[in-house]
């Protein structure tokens, strides 16, 4: 029985999103409840998949029928390791967003609605592996998300929306544009031919066939080419410099929705650096490898830097993401980077590349749960959210503090928790490939934990903030609901094999590819 | 030399002096029968006397048509001048009809023996060949239009549009006179046929050009063109509706055929060109330099107007210096297309001018601010106006629309070379769309004064306007039957 | 089958004209039955013609002197158009419901212009559609005189000149064609198939092609467009900007370019860089799609945006049809129907829900207004209109546009940079009005309470629902609407316009 199980997925939220818009007008906790059972009804779907899933890794639940022939379009899915570890990923932030979306009220219908449908998308763009389609749902994640910003979001929620949509739709056209001139030189726009292509060695000569701009040479063309899609990707991670929109975007963002861009939406870039850029433009990203490099390392250095020097906690948070996320980057551009088929090499991109997926996979739990733990701690404090306006909280919420200490733990990289596996991991592989890089990066974990420590310094230990005396702890439903998440990070930290297991086929098919 | 019988010209001849009985038939009833009666009644009896000779008439040329050359061409009756006698007689009926409700004058068994007396000049005038009868019979109908334009005794504007027209129309006579002698001089003969024969294998000398000048002057006044059209306006907006019908529709129905006929056969191989960049003299650039001039002045003036009847004047000029258009083509397509604008232009405008007559009578002034909101007030009347006024701009499908088109295809298809006045004509044609629409807008988009009500209109007017408007929406949307007929008529010559 | 769209249009005018003056919800009835009418029998003609190639519907003779026929065909072109047409009709009936003051004769003109729409896209013989295209412009002029709002009668009389100007050009083109051609004839496909003298095509070509541009609002002709639009009522613009606009691309391709295939040759030398007409026009459809964008980008008018952005997408059809491609013609046809569909949904949403309840555009004094929470509805619509105008792929205009640009590129490719800088400041100015009018943050001026505007009615949402699912199909699904768009492309009447520099 071949179900089309992608399709059924991505559908879902979306006719989900509707059903909460029409049920949930009036009662907003309705709405909410409505919301929360649908993304868990996904997540059964995702795990179901997760249990069918063969692990050798190759594609998977592939659908492909004919869409628009005169330019290469086709409505094709498929999910391999990596498709299916993003799938869960967004299938684990999602209900945990909309659990910690209590406080929406107003017009909530709209808002479990909007999230509904972002998740639509992200499932979409994890599972196209044409670029029309793939692009749809790309773009189709973008509107929910500007609008969560918009009208639900802080003081500055006008000035965050819009710098978030223009950086983001910049880099989208960008990449249309880019791949626009691939269809033209080669009339494809399948991730996977296109792959092959280039694997072959034909793309570039295609490209400047049919792209002769005032005697370019090839390799100048691929890079130009190389360039757009680049920036739509960069925006989306987002890589220093173009990361400007992300700080005030998490910190105007209602929590759910921080939860949301940090836990998933951050994960497309990387996913589009992964699934895209890499098999299609290995050859650019070896000739560009140092710059590139430079830039992971950049962003590895400056987002813990300047994640120091903030005050506010959700602004520690988001640039610690982007911390985060430059480790995935300096993984994927040293497996990229370099040539070479021998069993060694491979096997140190396969670790690169593992760590980066597991990278990706803790950071979106982690980051989730850490906002998430912040949007309680706002909740109690009327608001206020300064690292400095706290302390000595660990005497009167222990619970609250021991469990978001875990989760603190976790993103400073404790071995033990799961943010420890994948930055080893990715460490383990990039030192044998590019050792400065990868000296240069650990400053990164280094200023990492002095944050994480300050923050459980500041705002735990040290003397009692008489302001908050009558802080109450976490509630029996709050700890219910954020049980899931901590013991996942318990488990995935002890047990990374869960996940190794499923995604290690495809990663090492992956390094095999970069060989050549 | 033989004759022919008297017995055999009146035969020939019946229409046109059915016409004639009729009028003193009306004459005499009116005069002897009615004196006591009411001015509507005897109206009403004077039209149907003259419905019933104008149809007699019309029964004579459709069921027993003739076809004769009498000697020097002076009585021709073919085809073609039965078509356009009887496309007169009906325009003459309409008019007549849509007379009977006025109430401008007390003389009525005169006023409608004039109007058939002019239709029967203008009989005259279109089946004859011969110089000295075509001056006969347009003397014949000017005169009585003369007096009809100025028949309203209380209105001081009919008075002073008839001498305006009298004084300008005796000018232009004595120069038709002039020029027609000059060719009986120059040819020695006074049939058309003899004249072109005669002057044809001489070229062009001065003599024949001053005579084709003075010509084209005579007929150009008659027809309203450019620059001999300074009568017109005061014309048309001081005579009684019924004249004013009669000047715009029928006479300049006879005039333009009468014009054709003496330049393409009587000025046959004088015709120049008037081809872009490759002029020759002849009459063809004449009437090509008139017709520009008509179509320019026509309807530029026509923007500034604020009176219907005005408006209609400059109009008229425009539409003559399109007709002119295909007289400058010469072909025998051009002037079918020519018959059938002009007819299809006459019967709009019999309807045009009912519809002024109409709102004349309740507000006593034809002002285009009078007839806002006209739609509310009567929308049976503004809607004939819609189709009049869209037929006089050109709009399809209505006559007006297929008469253009017919008429520029045609005057292209007889050489490329006057390309540049088909585009001066579709241009200015686009210009006077605009005020049509202006006077359009005033009846359907304004509002109606405050103080105006239904409009009454006397339903056997109504009737004749809505007729009117069929027809010309008939036409226009199936032209292809009115075609057929004239050009059998056309190429039977 | 599919001439029944024609005369179920004007007999809805006839029977609308016999409705007693009061009879407000019979007329509405009638109207939205005459255009429900229309629609299913184009859905039915589609039905029997799935394929798209040509078929003749009626001919018989008409004139028989001048070899006029009364030639009704359809093909794949037609019917997109004709499917165009009926939903943007009943899109506009459904939104014109509120027009109480003299309602019949409203659908009147309104029916008739449809009638006439319906009747040029199913002509196929030049003459008749000329009498068709002309008989269009008379309803046009009394709709937005006489229901109008801003300079209606400046704006209805703009239109109605700058309509039969062009109508004039064009007139001038098609004589002359009959006259030179000699073939007595004027049906389509035989006059395509003459040669006409080169010399003779360059410049009937020009002539014939801006008369039927100017409709389509080509710079700089396309002043009227604006202002016309504005002016009218709200069912009138969706139905000028959203299927007016394109009779006049629909004549640029059906009669200037399958007629005069030649005059896009080059000339042989170079004028100010240009070499052909098809350059020139190239160019000035580009200039179009930058500075309509532009303009839109500063408007204070809410309906001036809208107006100034139908001028920029019209940019499009006409690039595309300049390409000679087939994937930019077929981008083309497909942004006619697309653009059609999402102008109607953005003059609805401004004029219809937005004007007509606060009676104001300026989009300073709506942003106080705080519509995005008083009016959910339109907020909505706008968003997903917007995105659609934009170009978001799963609506219409995306893929439209992208086959536009990608013949454009093959065609020219110095120019889509230039086309790409419209699309950018096209997402630039739709975003503005959409910031200001509906999110914009809480400013001076008065704020409006929920419950003050009139609640969406039924036949908004109707409308609106109609349009918004066919961009989203026509996006989502461009195959059916390629499947007809394709064949007809490559049918016999334009090979002339193959055999030149066509691929």
């Amino acid at each position: 029985m071949t179900m089309p199980l992608l399709s059924i997925l991505t559908a879902l939220p979306i006719f989900g999103a509707l059903i909460v818009f029409a049920a949930g007008r009036r009662d907003a906790q309705l709405a909410r409840r409505l919301a929360l059972v649908l993304s868990l009804v996904s997540l059964a779907l995702v795990l179901y998949l997760w249990h069918a899933f063969d692990p050798a890794g190759l594609l998977q639940f592939q659908e492909r029928h004919a869409w628009i022939p005169s330019f290469g379009a086709e409505y094709r899915l498929g999910i391999d390791g990596l498709g299916l570890l993003m799938l869960l990923l967004s299938a684990i932030v999602v209900p945990m967003s909309i659990a910690a979306s209590a406080q929406i009220t107003e017009r909530a219908h709209l808002y479990f609605a909007l999230v509904l449908l972002l998740q639509a998308g992200l499932f979409g763009t994890f599972t196209a592996l044409n670029f029309f389609h793939w692009f749809i749902f790309w773009e189709l994640s973008l509107i929910p998300a500007f609008f969560l910003i918009k009208l639900w979001g802080g003081p500055k929620r006008s000035a965050a929306a819009t710098q978030f949509f223009v950086y983001t739709m910049v880099g989208s056209v960008a990449l249309l544009l880019a791949f626009l001139a691939i269809s033209l030189s080669t009339g494809k726009l399948d991730f996977l031919e296109l792959a092959d292509l280039a694997r072959a060695g034909q793309l570039l000569p295609a490209m400047a066939g049919k792209l002769a701009l005032h005697a370019m040479t090839a390799r100048q063309i691929g890079l130009l080419i190389f360039a757009g899609a680049f920036l739509g990707f960069a925006v989306k991670v987002p890589l220093i410099p173009f990361h400007t929109w992300l700080p005030t975007a998490y910190e105007e963002a209602p929590t759910g929705t921080t939860m949301l861009l940090t836990g998933a939406m951050s994960k497309m870039g990387v996913y589009g650096f992964l699934r895209i850029l890499m098999p299609i433009f290995a050859e650019e990203m070896r000739w560009m490898r140092t710059p590139l490099l430079w830039l992971a390392i950049a962003t590895v250095v400056m987002g813990a830097s300047a994640a120091f020097a903030q005050r506010d906690l959700k602004r520690i948070l988001a640039y610690s993401s982007i911390n985060h996320l430059g480790y995935c980057m300096l993984g994927i551009f040293a497996a990229a980077g370099f040539a070479g088929n021998d069993p060694a090499a491979v096997m140190e991109k396969a670790a690169a590349l593992d760590g980066v997926f597991l990278q990706m996979l803790n950071h979106g739990l982690t980051a989730a749960t850490l906002f998430w733990f912040v949007a309680m701690l706002e909740k109690r404090s009327d608001g206020l959210r300064g690292l400095n306006d706290f302390g000595g909280l660990r005497q009167i919420v222990p619970v609250m503090c021991g469990l978001m200490g875990i989760a603190l733990f976790s993103s400073l990289g404790l071995p033990g928790l799961n943010g420890f596996v994948g930055e080893f991991l990715i460490f383990k592989g990039v030192f044998p490939l590019a050792p400065w890089a990868a000296a240069i990066a650990v400053l990164g974990l280094l200023v990492t934990a002095i944050v994480i420590l300050t923050i459980l310094q500041r705002v735990f230990s040290g003397p009692l903030n008489p302001k908050w005396s009558a802080m109450a702890d976490l509630t029996v439903g709050e700890r219910i609901a954020v049980a899931p998440a901590i013991a996942l990070m318990f488990v995935l930290g002890i047990y990374p094999q869960l996940i190794l297991g499923a995604i290690n086929g495809t990663v090492v098919q992956m390094a095999k590819y970069l060989g050549q | 030399m033989t004759g022919t019988g008297y017995a055999e010209i009146l035969r020939l001849v019946m229409p046109e002096t059915i016409v004639v009985i009729a009028a003193f038939l009306v004459l005499a009833v009116d005069r002897f029968f009615l004196t006591q009666a009411g001015t509507r009644v005897r109206f009403t009896v004077a039209a149907a006397i003259a419905v019933v000779g104008c149809g007699g008439s019309l029964a004579r040329l459709w069921m027993a048509p003739q076809h004769a050359f009498l000697t020097e061409g002076m009585l021709v009756v073919d085809p073609l001048s039965n078509l356009v006698q009887a496309a007169l007689l009906i325009l003459t009926i309409l008019a007549v009809l849509l007379a009977v409700e006025s109430r401008f004058t007390e003389h009525v068994g005169e006023y409608v023996l004039l109007m058939l007396m002019a239709t029967a000049a203008m009989m005259f005038l279109v089946s004859s060949e011969n110089v000295l009868v075509i001056f006969l019979s347009l003397e014949l109908l000017s005169l009585s239009l003369y007096v009809l334009t100025a028949f309203s005794k209380s209105s001081i504007q009919s008075a002073e549009a008839g001498v305006k027209y009298f004084l300008f129309g005796g000018m232009s006579a004595a120069f038709m006179l002039f020029g027609l002698s000059l060719l009986y001089g120059l040819s020695g003969s006074i049939s058309l046929s003899g004249i072109a024969s005669a002057i044809g294998p001489h070229g062009l000398d001065p003599m024949l050009m001053v005579a084709l000048v003075m010509t084209v002057i005579g007929f150009g006044f008659k027809v309203a063109a450019v620059p001999f059209h300074l009568w017109a306006p005061d014309a048309y907006q001081g005579a009684p509706a019924p004249s004013a019908s009669l000047i715009a529709a029928g006479s300049k129905v006879a005039s333009f055929v009468i014009f054709a006929k003496v330049l393409m056969i009587g000025f046959a191989g004088a015709e120049g060109s008037a081809a872009w960049r490759a002029y020759a003299a002849g009459y063809v650039p004449v009437v090509a330099v008139v017709a520009a001039a008509s179509m320019v002045l026509g309807n530029l003036a026509a923007i500034a107007q604020s009176s219907l009847r005005r408006l209609l004047a400059y109009s008229a000029m425009a539409h003559a210096g399109y007709m002119l258009l295909a007289l400058a083509a010469h072909t025998s397509e051009s002037v079918a297309s020519l018959i059938y604008y002009v007819f299809t232009y006459g019967l709009t405008t019999v309807g045009a001018f009912g519809v002024v007559a109409a709102v004349e009578t309740e507000t006593g002034s034809d002002k285009l601010s009078d007839f806002n909101g006209l739609s509310r007030r009567a929308p049976l009347l503004s809607l004939c106006t819609l189709v009049f006024l869209l037929s006089l701009a050109g709009i399809p499908p209505l006559a007006g629309f297929f008469g253009k088109f017919f008429l520029f295809a045609a005057a292209l298809q007889s050489g490329m070379g006057l390309l540049w006045l088909v585009i001066l004509a579709i241009a200015m044609s686009a210009v006077s769309l605009y005020y049509y629409l202006r006077v359009l807008k005033g009846i359907y988009v304004a509002d109606p004064p405050a103080s105006a009500g239904p409009l009454r209109v006397p339903p056997l007017n109504l009737t004749v306007l809505c007729l009117i408007a069929l027809a010309v929406v008939l036409l226009g949307a199936a032209p292809g039957w009115l075609l057929r007929l004239i050009e059998n008529a056309v190429s039977a010559r | 089958m599919l001439a029944w769209t024609i005369y179920i249009s004007f007999l809805g005018v006839a029977v609308q004209m016999l409705l007693p003056g009061k009879a407000v919800r019979a007329s509405r009835a009638l109207a939205l039955l005459t255009a429900a009418g229309s629609f299913a029998a184009t859905l039915a003609g589609w039905a029997r013609h799935p394929g798209g190639e040509l078929a003749t519907i009626v001919r018989v003779p008409w004139i028989p002197s001048l070899g006029i026929e009364y030639h009704l065909a359809a093909d794949g072109i037609s019917i997109t158009l004709l499917l165009l047409t009926g939903l943007v009709a009943i899109a506009g009936v459904l939104f014109s419901w509120n027009i109480d003051h003299r309602t019949k004769e409203f659908f009147a003109f309104y029916l008739a212009l449809i009638g006439g729409v319906y009747g040029v896209f199913l002509s196929f013989d030049v003459f008749l559609l000329f009498v068709f295209y002309e008989i269009a412009i008379i309803p046009k002029y009394f709709l937005i005189a006489t229901w109008g709002s801003t300079r209606r009668e400046y704006g209805a009389m703009k239109l109605a000149i700058y309509s039969f100007v062009g109508s004039a050009m064009v007139l001038v083109g098609v004589i002359a064609a009959y006259v030179v051609a000699g073939a007595h004839t004027m049906n389509l496909l035989e006059l395509s198939k003459v040669a006409f003298p080169v010399h003779f095509q360059m410049w009937a070509f020009p002539l014939v092609f801006v008369g039927f541009a100017i409709l389509a609002g080509l710079w700089p002709f396309h002043t009227w467009a604006p202002t016309g639009h504005v002016a009218a009522p709200t069912g009138a613009s969706m139905l000028l900007a959203g299927v007016v606009m394109k009779l006049g691309a629909y004549g640029c391709l059906r009669v200037a370019m399958a007629l005069f295939p030649r005059g896009m040759d080059p000339w042989g030398f170079r004028v100010l860089g240009f070499g052909s007409w098809r350059g020139v026009f190239a160019l000035l459809a580009l200039i179009g799609i930058v500075y309509g964008a532009m303009v839109a980008l500063v408007q204070k008018d809410f309906k001036f945006v809208i107006g100034y952005s139908s001028v920029s997408h019209m940019g499009f059809v006409l690039l595309g049809l300049m390409t000679l491609r087939q994937i930019g013609m077929a981008g083309a046809v497909l942004q006619m129907f697309s653009h059609g569909v999402i102008a109607g949904l953005l003059f609805a949403v401004v004029g219809r829900m937005v004007y007509d309840r606060t009676h104001t555009r300026d989009l300073d004094e709506l942003g106080p207004m705080r519509l995005g929470k008083t009016l959910p509805f339109a907020a909505t619509v706008f968003v997903l209109a917007g995105m659609a105008s934009m170009g978001l792929p799963g609506f219409s205009g995306f893929v439209a546009e992208l086959q536009v640009l990608m013949g454009a590129w093959q065609a020219f490719w110095p120019l889509v940079p230039c086309a790409g800088l419209g699309i950018v400041v096209g997402i630039a100015y739709t975003w503005r009005a959409m910031q200001k009018a509906f999110f914009a943050d809480a400013g001076e001026g008065r704020a409006i309470a929920a419950h003050a505007l009139p609640p969406i009615t039924l036949p908004e949402e109707a409308g609106a629902a109609i349009l918004l699912a066919a961009s989203i199909a026509a996006g989502l699904f461009p195959q059916v609407l390629l499947k007809l768009i394709l064949p007809a492309l490559n049918s016999p009447l334009f090979d002339g316009l193959r055999r030149g520099s066509w691929q």
